[in-house]
């Protein structure tokens, strides 16, 4: 067993490796070179082919890693092992749970959204009505307490004022159950967040061993001298794409978008509107 | 300002649009009709007389800015009002609304005032 050659003090472990495996080829050069000073051609010729071997050991195991990582990469892409022991994950693709999982989130959201809209359209009539009837009641009031009421429209108006109390308590019951229902219309906020942050990790899984199959195929390049012509425009070929993108998110960082309405307002006027 | 005028609203989440429909209730506007994108929405304009559409930009099927120029390419529809609320933001897409013809930009989130104020607005200019 030779030693390993070229072995640094607290050599990195890809140095070892790579000196375990250029060793034989070391050994196969010199061999060769000897044999070629020697006049010995014959033996030169076995020797290349060993070398030829040597090369193409070195690719099958990397092509072997290459296979073996790209199993593994499909394996961790198509099963959702939070679901291994139940009947459906063998079908239950990752990729499509996280499509689910975010329609889930739209679901949600509506669902709040709609409940919380049903509970403010029941309440703004229950306290117009209490404000119209506190205004109607004001004025006949402010007499009595100018005292220019006479007897009969004095009992007329704490029959009044008694309607009204009992009115504003049941009214007001109602109001104050409407907008607990509101508050709790908000708990979407801790599942739909739950949700996806599972899918962010996801989605960043997937980028992991996406750059982990672009590394292993790029060793494979390397050996075999494989050049690919990549066109490089691809992120920088940013044409203008005035296609809808939704709600930007990051409106600080990019120029091409107005922050808010006065935004666009001034620009609006700037064309002349 | 007719507040009996008769309004279509577009937009693909029906939460918007309920939203915006509220909001045109509040201020006074109850005369309302609604699709959810501009394919759907075109015939319904075709076959009545709307006084004023707002609509989304980003649906699928018909967007919005495809919606405003089959709008303005349609000799009955030309001139119809259009406010667009949306949450498109980049100024080339303002600017390619206000080339279509739009009369107002809402831009989402938005408030009720920012819709009453350009609401208000348009119909200054239409009234005049």
């Amino acid at each position: 067993m030779p030693e390993p050659t070229a072995s640094v003090s607290g050599c990195e472990s890809s140095m070892t490796e790579r000196a375990q495996r250029d060793e034989p080829l070391v050994e196969y050069a010199k061999t060769l070179l000897s044999q070629l000073e020697s006049g010995d051609a014959l033996e030169a010729m076995n020797t290349i082919a060993n070398l030829h071997h040597a090369r193409d050991q070195y690719l099958f195991q990397e092509v072997g890693k290459l296979t073996r990582s790209l199993h593994e990469s499909i394996k961790n892409f198509a099963i959702d092992t939070s679901r291994a022991g139940t009947k459906v994950h063998d079908e239950m693709s990752r990729m499509q749970d996280a499509s689910e999982r975010l329609n889930y989130v739209i679901e949600k959201t509506e669902q709040a959204a709609n409940k919380t809209m049903d509970m403010v359209e029941s309440t703004i009539p229950v306290s117009s009505q209490l404000g119209d009837r506190a205004r109607e009641l004001k004025p006949e009031w402010q007499r009595l307490m100018r005292k220019e009421m006479k007897p009969d429209e004095f009992r007329k108006l704490t029959r009044e004022v008694e309607q009204f109390l009992e009115f504003a308590c049941g009214e007001t019951a109602k109001i104050d159950s409407n907008l607990s229902n509101i508050l709790l219309a908000q708990d979407f906020q801790d599942l739909t967040g739950q949700v996806i942050r599972r899918v962010i990790q996801l989605v960043q899984e997937v980028e992991d061993n996406l750059v982990n199959l672009v590394k292993m195929a790029g060793t494979i390049d390397q050996i075999t001298g494989i050049k690919h012509e990549l066109p490089e425009q691809t992120m920088a070929d940013d044409k203008p794409d005035i296609g809808p993108e939704g709600p930007i998110i990051n409106p600080e960082k990019r120029n091409d978008v107005v922050s808010g309405q006065d935004e666009v307002d001034a620009l609006l006027s700037s064309l002349g509107f | 300002m007719n507040k009996n005028m008769k309004i279509l609203i577009v937009d693909d989440f029906s939460t918007m649009r309920r939203i915006i429909k509220n909001l045109l209730r509040d201020l006074g506007f109850t005369n309302t009709q609604e699709a959810d994108d501009g394919n759907s929405a075109l015939p319904l304009l075709k076959a009545s007389d709307f006084d004023f559409l707002i609509t989304d930009w980003n649906m699928p099927g018909m967007t919005g800015i495809e919606l405003l120029k089959a709008v303005r390419a349609d000799d009955k529809l030309k001139s119809l009002p259009v406010l667009m609320v949306t949450a498109e933001a980049k100024r080339e897409q303002i600017i390619e609304a206000a080339q279509a013809g739009v009369n107002g930009y809402v831009v989402k989130p938005f408030t009720a005032q920012a819709l009453k104020e350009k609401i208000e607005k348009i119909f200054e200019r239409v009234d005049a």
